[in-house]
């Protein structure tokens, strides 16, 4: 195996690894966090408005955490500069 | 396949390129620009008013609402930067419904540049309102070793910033590109109405947490509220 298939299996794995694992946690901490607002709204809804401002910047933080994770496999899979490292290394042989 | 309107370029005259990002950005900065100076041109206080003040008179006071509740006494003094950084996001990922138009906030280095001017803004309000000392001393409460964090707190949030909003509109468009390869038919115009939501509350989230930053820098050190004291 030479290093561009090495690389390019490591960049895929990873890629896909790093979106699936890193999706659990913060899927798991909206849900909880969607749960508790729509009780707490069920209880007050007088405070609707407060209560749903922080809950989108509240899930906007949670959801970064993903974000952060797909933009790390983009960049794998689409910009990944060990490749284009290696790539250009070839193209000047 | 391109990760952001950088790789396009438009114009080249030597080493001087224009890429997509800075022209998209040069037509929204006219649109909004130009736009609302037409409007405020002729301005009425009577009863009788044009449709365009009644429009930007519910956006002025919308942002002045939401910026007063969270926690900032005077938003007047604010809007000029929170108001302008929410309308350039918002339009940014409204104009998507136009073919052709890349959002420039997908690129990284729009939303890095936003999240300076965040970066730099927090202590030029917190100066303005406590002074040179009494902001700096924000860094060290509640005791000198909280003053590293205090720092990298600072840095990491902005940092959080940019990548938050690249993110959300690079996967817009990149999860819309990648629909029209798989189903080209009616797929991808219920994706982009889910974008065009993602685009405002993103617009949102960056200036109410720009707004939560300056507010947390600018709130003066009252001597302990009577309802606390009495606890």
């Amino acid at each position: 195996m030479d290093s561009i298939t090495l690389i390019a299996m490591a960049s895929i794995v990873t890629a896909g690894l790093t979106i699936a694992l890193g999706s659990i946690g913060p899927a798991l901490g909206e849900g909880r966090a969607v749960a508790t607002a729509l009780s707490s709204l069920a209880q007050q809804p007088d405070s609707a408005t407060t209560i749903t401002r922080t809950l989108f910047v509240g899930l906007a933080m949670i959801e970064s955490i993903a974000i952060y994770c797909f933009v790390v496999s983009m960049i794998l899979i689409f910009a990944n500069p060990f490749w284009n490292h290696i790539i250009a290394q070839a193209a000047g042989k | 396949m391109r990760l952001s309107p950088d790789a396009m370029i438009v114009w080249q005259y030597g080493l001087f390129k224009l890429n997509g990002t800075i022209v998209f950005t040069w037509a929204l900065m006219f649109v909004l620009a130009v736009g609302s100076k037409l409007v405020t041109r002729k301005l009425s206080t009577g009863l009788e008013r044009s449709r365009w003040q009644s429009l930007l008179e519910i956006v002025v006071t919308g942002i002045e609402k939401q910026i007063e509740d969270v926690g900032l006494r005077h938003p007047e003094k604010y809007i000029g930067f929170l108001g302008t950084l929410f309308l350039f996001v918002a339009l940014a990922s409204l104009c998507t419904i136009i073919p052709g138009y890349e959002p420039p906030t997908g690129s990284l280095s729009t939303t890095a540049a936003l999240a300076l001017c965040v970066l730099v803004a927090v202590p030029f309000f917190g100066i303005k309102e406590q002074g040179l000392g009494g902001y700096l001393r924000s860094y060290v409460e509640p005791t000198v070793i909280m003053l590293p964090f205090n720092i990298i707190s600072e840095l990491s949030r902005t940092l959080a910033l940019a990548v938050r909003l690249f993110g959300n509109m690079m996967s817009g468009t990149m999860i819309l590109a990648i629909l029209l390869t798989i189903t080209p038919f009616i797929f991808p115009i219920a994706m982009s109405v889910l974008g065009l939501l993602t685009g405002m509350v993103q617009a949102y989230i960056f200036s109410i947490l720009a707004a939560v930053y300056i507010a947390s820098a600018t709130r003066v050190r009252n001597p302990k509220p009577e309802s606390a004291a009495k606890r």
